[in-house]
């Protein structure tokens, strides 16, 4: 499980969907792994409107990570017709760069192997097993 | 998701759509039979008729020529018009016909011509038209009056002449004098088989077209390569449509084979093909900084496909065995590792589409929108061996209250399986579009296949919703039954404020379906009419009950 895709998911329980407490969830015995993977800038600057910035600051604070608490502003990304097909920002700035690396160790290269996500309105919890999550509901959940 | 272990069916088909990718194999006779054509198919031979004679060429366009794979024809025009889309690149196609690899189309440059082939799988290549005709000396004339003054651009690079025989074949003294016939371009440059700086081909199409047409058509429908020359009575020992074309750019049709399931590291009885989960990522729009998600993902084979090309990937499976697979070193994720695609691996997560945790508190507007995903891709499963499944009770009455045993809540076990009740496929097609039109951002594509009963008996209704704009429906015929890969767009939010509301956006019909009725011992066959055709040999007429929408 990725702080990226935590960033989407609230509580599968239907009658917890109407509360606030139902997103994010929150980690806990969370077990860590960093995994380097390429650098990409198209798919960061594409993200981050999608994103929803308190909560990422959340869920990052619950694994370590401190992030601004305001949502950065970045110029957006238009893609470039580079011959080699290689991610380039055109017109990044220095301070965005610095930004969306961090954003890119966040989202992309750190991951739950082990833990679990509990809802802070019902307080289930999901379990997640070799980075797998599992959101399945017993029958009086549902 | 819905239990999506075993599907005999399904296995079938991704069987033999990876033996037909493989070798085009004449085996497909047995088990393709003629077609009664659904309306949309006489529909789309009425367009592709009208087409077919070759269109003007457009001011400030040039002429180019596709060599397609005579396979998945229904697939090739929508994959290159998706395309086209995607690059938003402006085409007109001046020639098409099913039963033609060849197709002319018109286009702004060459630059174009190289980006609009360079992602296709059903194209294997796009070239400057040099010339056409029925006959050597018609092509001739035609070559030399459409490029005598390009002759001098090629006098010195390295070169070659190819050939390319659909329906035929030549020997090679007979391909190299028909070569040295051209000799008149004047190219002086070396010729180099391997890395010569131009490729010329000449492409000559054997298919004859006039004899018994609706006959001959119906009897071939999709499986032109069972038509085997030497037994194809309107075969033809002359080619009557020839083409000379310099290469402009290949296609990524060569990728099938390295995502070959053969190949796989891991894959399940309900894999896809490669060579459909490619095409199905194209016509998704799966690109590079682009979100995409498979709620049935299975063994994840849309999902490698779309980070082929460059989405970063999200699915989800009811049963979680799929995903993390049996073995170590044997899961969905070992297959981004093997393909070098991990950094385009996002998540997969255990989860039914009916209780899903995506979307946060808030979500529809603004920094909560839950419109996050780019591409919905999915091959739902078609229930035919378990039925399709959903989490709850099979019984409406039961005590909505933990199951204790020993003083434990048993859903905190960590091998605990929650029961599941069966459930409608009509009903499933509703909460995946239901689900798309939540979740797709504006312009997002949704991608979905279906399986129908043979079009004879069994009338088939493309499901609609009011914030999905229907892109293209190909067909993938069986024995009896077929496939249709639909393809939508998430249209603008001005549909969403009409609707007002989030839990309600666009509701479509299905949504009116007595689910009190549903949720009782209903048995899977009577939740599936797909299901119970399939065990009643797709041969009963349609009873009063069915209103068709499978």
């Amino acid at each position: 499980m990725k702080l990226l895709t935590a960033n989407f998911l609230s509580c599968a329980v239907k009658a917890c969907k109407s509360s606030p407490l139902s997103f994010p969830l929150h980690f806990k015995d969370a077990e860590l792994a960093s995994k380097s993977v390429p650098y990409n800038p198209i798919l960061l600057s594409n993200l981050l409107p999608r994103l929803d910035w308190p909560a990422l600051v959340t869920s990052s604070s619950e694994l370590g990570f401190t992030l601004p608490q305001q949502k950065p502003e970045i110029t957006p990304f238009t893609p470039t017709s580079s011959e080699d097909g290689d991610a380039v920002m055109s017109g990044a700035g220095e301070e965005d760069e610095k930004t969306l690396r961090m954003l890119h160790k966040v989202l992309m290269e750190t991951e739950v192997v082990e833990g679990k996500m509990v809802c802070g309105s019902c307080g289930f919890e999901y379990g997640i097993h070799q980075t797998v999550a599992n959101f399945l509901l017993p029958s009086h959940l549902v | 998701m819905f239990s999506s272990s075993g599907f005999f069916i399904h296995r079938c088909c991704a069987l033999i759509a990876r033996k037909k990718s493989l070798c085009e194999i004449t085996f497909a006779t047995t088990i393709i039979y003629p077609q009664k054509r659904s309306i949309i198919t006489i529909a789309a031979e009425k367009m592709e008729e009208a087409s077919s004679s070759v269109s003007a060429l457009p001011a400030s366009m040039q002429e180019y020529l596709i060599h397609f794979a005579q396979v998945h024809e229904t697939f090739r025009k929508p994959e290159l018009e998706s395309l086209a889309a995607l690059f938003n690149i402006e085409y007109k196609l001046l020639q098409y016909s099913e039963k033609s690899p060849f197709a002319r189309i018109a286009l702004r440059s060459n630059t174009d011509a190289k980006l609009l082939i360079s992602r296709s799988i059903l194209g294997k290549a796009i070239y400057e038209l040099w010339g056409s005709g029925h006959t050597y000396p018609e092509i001739h004339a035609d070559v030399k009056k459409r490029t005598s003054d390009l002759w001098h651009l090629y006098k010195t690079c390295s070169f070659r002449f190819s050939f390319e025989c659909y329906n035929g074949n030549r020997t090679e003294p007979k391909k190299k004098e028909l070569i040295e016939g051209f000799s008149y371009v004047g190219f002086d440059g070396p010729i180099r088989m391997k890395n010569a700086q131009e490729t010329f081909t000449i492409m000559e199409d054997f298919e004859a077209t006039s004899i018994q047409e609706t006959d001959r058509l119906a009897a071939l429908n999709l499986e032109e390569k069972t038509a085997v020359p030497s037994c194809n009575p309107t075969h033809l020992d002359e080619p009557h449509q020839l083409y000379l074309g310099r290469l402009i750019g290949k296609s990524s049709r060569a990728v099938v084979e390295i995502y070959d399931l053969k190949k796989r590291n891991y894959i399940g009885t309900t894999s896809m093909d490669a060579e459909l989960s490619l095409v199905t990522a194209n016509m998704a729009h799966a690109a590079p900084g682009k979100l995409a998600y498979d709620p049935f993902v299975g063994t994840g084979s849309f999902a490698v496909a779309c980070a082929h090309f460059g989405a970063v990937t999200f699915g989800s499976d009811i049963d979680g065995r799929m995903i993390r697979g049996t073995k170590a070193g044997k899961s969905l994720r070992s297959n981004f590792d093997q393909y070098k695609i991990v950094d385009r691996y996002g998540d997969m997560f255990v989860s039914d589409l009916t209780n899903s945790p995506l979307g946060r508190f808030g979500g529809g507007n603004g920094d909560r929108s839950d419109r996050i995903f780019d591409a919905i891709i999915c091959d739902p499963p078609y229930g035919v061996r378990e039925g399709l499944k959903v989490l709850g009770s099979r019984d409406p009455n039961r005590p909505k209250a933990p199951t204790i045993i020993d003083g434990i809540a048993q859903h905190t076990l960590r091998d605990y399986v929650p029961p599941k009740r069966p459930y409608s496929f009509e009903k499933m097609l509703n909460d995946i579009m239901n689900f798309a039109s939540i979740h797709l951002v504006t312009g997002g594509r949704l991608c979905i296949w279906l399986p129908t009963a043979d079009e004879d008996t069994h009338e088939f209704t493309i499901p609609t919703h009011s914030n999905l704009k229907l892109e293209s429906v190909c067909v993938q015929s069986f024995n009896k039954w077929a496939r249709r890969l639909l393809t939508y767009t998430r249209t603008s939010m001005e549909h969403v404020e009409e609707h007002n509301g989030i839990a309600t956006i666009g509701n479509t019909a299905a949504d009116e379906v007595d689910s009190v009725e549903e949720k009782q011992n209903r048995t899977a066959n009577d939740l599936n009419i797909f299901r119970r055709k399939y065990f009643e040999g797709f041969k009963t007429p349609p009873s009063s009950g069915d209103s068709g929408g499978l």
